[in-house]
Formats: C-alpha cells, sequence, structure tokens
C-alpha cells in the first residue's frame, strides 16, 4: 500500500502532460474528467497511504521510497525520493482534499472562460509540484517542487493575460518571491559545501553536532527564513499576495491561500533542527510573524475588496504559524495550517460564488443583503467565518490559534509581550472577518441579481468549510477525554517541549480569554457596521482617521516604499544605461573604423595618376623611417 | 677609360627616375605614362648596373637582364591594354578611364 505513494504526485502530474500537450482539442467534458479524475485518484490514495501509515506507522515514523537515481556528479548522488512522515503525511492530505474540492468548484467557475484546459492543465501542475515539494526527501527535490509552484502561481495569477494589470501582478509576484528564492538556492548551496549532502534528515544530523548559534546555523537559517518569507508573504515581502489576487478565486483559494504561501512553514517546520540551532533567527522568525500579522490584520480592516480582505487574512494567519514556529511550537504551526487551509480556501470558494452571482462585484459595499438569496452560500461561509473568528460553541474547530497563543505565553522564546500582540491581532481577526460577514450579507447595498450559483460550486465549498468546521474534533476530544489528536501526531514527528500550564484549569482560563476576545471582537464589528455604520465613516473623515485609512488601504505603504527605494532608482539607472556603458568602447571603434574608411574612400578617385602619387609618398615615407630609424 | 664616380652616376639615375616618375604623375596621354615609366625602368636598371661595377659583383648586371625582359613584358601588356582603352574609351586620356572611382 505505501508502495503506491509515488502515484500521488504522479497522476496529476500525468493530468498535467495529457492537458498540455491536448488539452486545446479535447472537449471539455473530457478536460474536467481528466484534470478532477487525476487529483481525485490521487486524493484517494493519499487517503489509503495515510491510512496505512497512521495505524502501521513505519519504523521511525518515516517512510522513503526511492523512486530513480536523478544525477551522479562524483559523490553528489541525489535520488528521486518520497519520504513520508507525520508532517509530510498532514501535508500531502490537506493538499490533495483541497485541490479536489477545489478542482470541482472550479469545473463550474470556469466554464465561461476561455482558455478551461489550459487553467485546469496549469491547476494540475500545481499539485503535482505541491506534492513533491512536502514529499521530497533531499532539499534538491524540494527546490524543484518550490520552484515548480511558484512557476505555476505567477501563470495562474496572469491567467487572464488580456489585462495588462494581471500580467503586472504575476510578474510582481514573481520577482517578490524571486529574491527568496534566491536566498533559499544560496542556502542549500552552502549546506552542501559545508554538510557534502542534501539529504534533509542527514543534513539535521550533521547540524545537531553543531554549536548553537554557529556561524554556519545562523547563516543557512537566515537564508532559508528569507526563501519562506518570500514564499509565504510575510513582512517584509509581503507585498506581492494582495496583488495576486488578481487570478481567478479558485487560484487564490488553492494557492494562495491553502498550500503554496504555507510552503514557508513547511520549509522552517521541516528544517526545525536546524533553526533551534540558530536561536536568534527563530527569534527573527517570531518578530516577522507577530509584525506580518497585526499590520496585514489592520490593512484588512479597512479594505473594500472582498479578496484583498482575505488575501490580508492570509497573511496575518501565516504570521500566526510565523509566530508559533519562532516560539519553537512546531506541531502548532502545522496544526494552524491544517485548519487555515480549509477554512481559508472555503472562505475564499464564498467569496467566488458571491462574486460571481453578482457579475463580477468585488466591493463589499455594493453587495449587501445575501443571506436570503444565498441561505446555503451563506450559512456555508458564516461556518467558515467563526473558524477562523475561532468561536466554541459554534465551531468545533477553535483551537488552533488558541494552541499558538497558548505556546507562545509558556514558551521560554515567547512571553508576554508577544501573546498580547496575538490576542491584540486575534481581535482585529474578528473585526475583518466579521465585517465581510455582515456588510456582505447584511449588509444595506444592493446588487444585482445574477444566475444563480451552480450546485458543483456550492457543494464543495460548504463541504470544504463543513471539514474546515470539523477538522478540530480530534484535538476536542484530546482536550476533554485525553485522546490523541492532530496536534500529539505532529508532535512525535517534530519534537517539541509539551509544556503545560502549571496550574489546574489554566487551559481554560486562557480558553477563556480567547473566546471572550472572539465575542468581543464579534459584538463590536456589529456594533459597528450593523448597528451604527455612521460612526465608522465619522471616524473615517475625521483627519487623523483619513489619513490612517489611507495608510492601511494601501498596506502600510509598502508598495510605494519599494517604488521609490528600489524600483524607481533601479528604473532611471537603467534609462541612465540605455546606451550600455559597456558597449560605449565597441561602438567607439565601430564609429573610429567608420570614419577613417570614408577618409580612406576619398583617395579611391579612380585616377590612375594619384594613386601613382599615393604609393610614391607611401613609399618615401617609409623608406623615410628606415633611413631616420 | 677613366672610372666614373659612382655618385655621379647615382645621381643621374635618381634624376632619370624622377623625370620618369614626374613624367608619369603629369602627363595625362597613356602612352606618354608608359614611357615615363620605361624611364623609371631604365634608371633602376643604371643604379643596378653601377653598383655591381663599384662591388665588382656580376650580379648587377644580371638584375639588369631580368628588368629588361620584365620592361619587354611590361609593354607589351601594357600598350595591349592601351589598345583596349583606346577602342573603348576612344581616347587616351589617362583621366577619363575612372571607372573604378570608390
Amino acid at each position: 500500500m505505501l508502495g503506491l505513494l509515488w502515484l500521488v504526485p504522479a497522476l496529476p502530474l500525468a493530468g498535467f502532460a495529457v492537458l498540455a500537450i491536448g488539452g486545446g482539442r479535447l472537449p471539455r467534458r473530457i478536460v474536467s474528467a481528466v484534470a478532477v479524475g487525476s487529483v481525485g485518484l490521487s486524493t484517494i490514495l493519499a487517503t489509503l497511504v495515510s491510512v496505512r501509515h497512521f495505524w502501521l506507522a513505519p519504523k521511525g515514523g518515516v517512510y522513503s521510497q526511492t523512486l530513480w537515481q536523478w544525477m551522479r556528479l562524483g559523490d553528489f548522488v541525489p535520488t528521486v525520493t518520497f519520504s513520508l512522515d507525520a508532517l509530510s503525511l498532514t501535508m500531502v492530505l490537506v493538499i490533495t482534499i483541497v485541490s479536489l474540492l477545489i478542482h470541482i468548484y472550479s469545473t463550474a467557475f470556469m466554464v465561461p472562460e476561455e482558455g478551461y484546459s489550459r487553467f485546469f492543465a496549469y491547476m494540475n501542475l500545481f499539485v503535482g509540484s505541491m506534492l513533491i515539494l512536502v514529499l521530497a526527501d533531499n532539499l534538491l527535490l524540494l527546490y524543484l517542487g518550490w520552484e515548480g509552484v511558484g512557476l505555476c502561481s505567477y501563470l495562474l495569477i496572469g491567467f487572464w493575460y488580456k489585462d495588462p494589470d494581471n500580467v503586472r501582478a504575476a510578474m510582481k509576484a514573481f520577482w517578490v518571491t524571486r529574491i527568496g528564492d534566491t536566498a533559499f538556492a544560496v542556502g542549500i548551496f552552502l549546506l552542501f559545501t559545508s554538510l557534502g549532502t542534501l539529504q534533509i534528515q542527514p543534513i539535521l544530523r550533521e547540524v545537531a553536532g553543531y554549536p548553537v548559534g554557529s556561524a554556519l546555523c545562523n547563516a543557512a537559517a537566515a537564508l532559508l527564513l528569507v526563501g519562506a518569507v518570500a514564499k509565504s508573504a510575510q513582512l517584509p515581502l509581503q507585498t506581492w499576495l494582495p496583488d495576486a489576487m488578481a487570478g481567478p478565486t479558485p487560484v487564490s483559494a488553492l494557492i494562495h491561500a491553502a498550500t503554496m504561501v504555507t510552503a514557508g512553514v513547511y520549509l522552517i517546520a521541516r528544517m526545525h533542527m536546524l533553526f533551534l540551532r540558530a536561536p536568534t533567527v527563530l527569534f527573527i522568525v517570531a518578530i516577522i510573524g507577530a509584525a506580518t500579522l497585526l499590520l496585514a490584520s489592520c490593512s484588512a480592516i479597512v479594505q473594500n475588496d472582498i479578496k484583498r480582505i482575505l488575501a490580508y487574512s492570509t497573511i496575518s494567519q501565516i504570521g500566526y504559524m510565523f509566530l508559533a514556529l519562532g516560539v519553537g511550537a512546531w506541531a502548532a504551526a502545522i496544526y494552524h495550517f491544517l485548519t487555515h487551509a480549509f477554512f481559508k480556501s472555503a472562505l475564499f470558494l464564498g467569496a467566488g460564488i458571491v462574486i460571481k452571482t453578482l457579475g463580477g462585484e468585488h466591493d463589499i459595499f455594493k453587495m449587501g443583503g445575501l443571506y436570503r438569496r444565498l441561505p446555503v452560500t451563506f450559512g456555508a461561509f458564516l461556518l467558515a467565518a467563526l473558524t477562523l473568528a475561532a468561536v466554541p460553541p459554534l465551531t468545533l474547530t477553535f483551537n488552533s490559534k488558541d494552541l499558538i497563543l497558548n505556546q507562545v505565553w509558556l514558551s521560554e522564546r515567547g512571553g508576554d509581550v508577544l501573546w498580547l500582540l496575538g490576542v491584540v491581532g486575534a481581535l482585529l481577526t474578528e473585526i475583518y472577518t466579521f465585517r465581510i460577514v455582515f456588510v456582505v450579507f447584511f449588509g444595506p447595498g444592493q446588487g444585482k441579481p445574477g444566475a444563480r450559483p451552480s450546485l458543483w460550486m456550492v457543494v464543495p465549498f460548504a463541504v470544504l468549510s463543513l471539514v474546515g468546521g470539523l477538522v478540530g474534533v480530534p484535538e476536542l476530544l484530546n482536550l476533554l477525554f485525553g485522546m490523541k489528536g492532530f496536534y500529539l501526531y505532529l508532535q512525535s514527528a517534530m519534537h517539541g517541549p509539551v509544556r503545560d500550564f502549571g496550574f489546574a484549569g489554566g487551559e481554560l482560563l486562557f480558553q477563556g480569554i480567547y473566546v471572550a476576545v472572539s465575542v468581543a471582537g464579534i459584538g463590536l464589528t456589529y456594533f459597528l457596521y450593523c448597528h451604527a455604520p455612521e460612526r465608522v465613516r465619522s471616524l473615517v473623515s475625521t483627519p487623523a482617521g483619513s489619513i490612517l485609512h489611507q495608510l492601511l488601504f494601501a498596506g502600510w505603504g509598502f508598495d510605494r516604499l519599494y517604488r521609490t527605494v528600489i524600483v524607481g532608482p533601479y528604473v532611471r539607472l537603467a534609462r541612465l544605461n540605455r546606451g550600455d556603458f559597456v558597449d560605449i568602447f565597441y561602438v567607439a571603434v565601430a564609429q573610429v573604423s567608420r570614419v577613417v574608411s570614408f577618409i580612406l574612400s576619398l583617395m579611391v578617385t579612380g585616377n590612375v595618376r594619384w594613386y601613382v602619387a599615393w604609393i610614391v609618398i607611401g613609399a618615401v615615407i617609409v623608406l623615410g623611417l628606415v633611413v631616420i630609424l | 677609360m677613366a672610372a666614373i664616380p659612382i655618385e655621379v652616376g647615382l645621381v643621374i639615375a635618381g634624376a632619370l627616375f624622377c623625370i620618369g616618375l614626374v613624367g608619369v604623375l603629369v602627363r595625362r596621354n597613356v602612352i606618354f605614362i608608359l614611357l615615363s615609366i620605361e624611364i623609371m625602368l631604365n634608371a633602376c636598371g643604371l643604379a643596378f648596373v653601377l653598383a655591381g661595377s663599384y662591388w665588382r659583383q656580376p650580379d648587377g648586371q644580371a638584375m639588369y637582364f631580368f628588368i629588361l625582359t620584365m620592361a619587354a613584358a611590361e609593354v607589351a601588356v601594357g600598350l595591349s591594354l592601351v589598345l583596349q582603352v583606346y577602342h573603348h574609351f576612344g581616347s587616351l586620356d589617362a583621366n577619363m578611364v575612372n571607372r573604378m572611382r570608390g
């Protein structure tokens, strides 16, 4: 059963090959069948393999399967090897299930679009690359997947390539993540030259022999961190993600919410032994996470475009994962990834349905009153929003963020300042989440009526939302009856200290605090957006309020900063160098020879007697030189 | 026979060469240019013979035979070219034959 592991990434890649070669000529029905079928089979296999792996865990909890030798360069013999442990198993399951549901959704969502088969070819390539990324056993293969998902992200953001804005957004995403990719590649080179291997497990074993805070560990961890920060849209490289919403909504749900943007989290969790040897870098991870989650959630509160709100929300939630990684709570980070993948992609799918129903309207203030017209969508969206907001009795998945906050409080790397920032972030999370719910579904705005959403869209959305709401049940059992939940399962792969509050009822006390914060946030939002919307308007219309609104709306002005500090000077420099400094010498050579040729051609008069005269003059000069010298 | 000093001979040869050269440069008639070239060749031959007698070597005289032969061949080719030019352009003016101007 475990031997079928290779088929899990191979099937979507095969689907990609079929669609890429024959896609344009196949009828849409077959394109959908190939795309959904390959991902579906891959999901079934992944589930079977996971169940087998979960119940009959192989020795050491790791199953690895070597397919072939990739290349042979002296001692360096990288293989194509997939390895499955608790961490990659969780990732594989989430990726396949979410991708399957989003693929089904897309078959209805993309119906009116050109390039139907192109879309599914890219999507399948993405799923295959992402699975390679999380299953890779060495850093080279991981990097292959890493670049593959980056490529698909670029292609899918620019899917509607006829609009130059979309192309610009795609290029921005590509370039910004390229900064991180370059740093990541340098980090891989550094590890290889120092340790002589690219296999992840041997690297982690070797690294364990280095002293804490040694130069190699710090440098390698910092370089990998830059890669992770760019991929996961964290401060200061977060600017590409809000613009990446130019792509179709299923793409935003799959790539820019559920899977690819969490690749950075996966990378740090996978290499956590290395990061433990570099406490300074780990502290920076926590700081980046805390800063990102606050800044992004502030920006989310003032956006009007529903997809941009969700994009900032994604940045902010990944900030929580980074915060968890920074305090050494690896399992909490991955557990939050798990729940986030479900509820955030569900929110995106819901947003897609709303946008589609209103004929492409993105502004939440032009929606409104939709709870009557789209009752199922409303229910599922509310469930996903409650899961994001983490309100216990209404959703069963509520403790992923709370686990992170508990760990931040308890860990010796965390502390009360980071915890407080996290709790403030949680309050902001409630506000922006329920701002969407109240404005879109209860608001006064009246969108123009459109077609009813297809069942192919509503059902996967509802399923994702339900799964998101129920995925925390094992954790709940753990809390109530001490059963082994996801969290402890993940901890078996990434040994972190199991920290406990020193007193009875500590868990419940903190849970109470978080619930109070959630309820307060929702109450505040209800008051502001349903009861007294004029207060928001008067707050924004004050001078200070409008400046703050502008600043937050522009995402704290990072785009402007980068434009003036980096892009502007670079463009000016490029313009200055339009003639190419290096070329000046060669252009001069060409010019001089052209002038000389012109002068010489004046001599060629066709007059034989002049020729004789030139010859004589030349002979005299040569003879004179011979005599003088 | 009183020996003529070499300097006098060389001056005469140089003068002959210059006369020939000036003739080539200023004359426009192709026949005269050919004649002037012959004068230059003979100036060279004279210089060779003088040098040969000065060093008491036969090489100078041998060289003159070569020049003589070469001059005969040159005249043969040159005169046939002159005929062709005359047929073609109807004139012997060297300035008319400037079709090869760059």
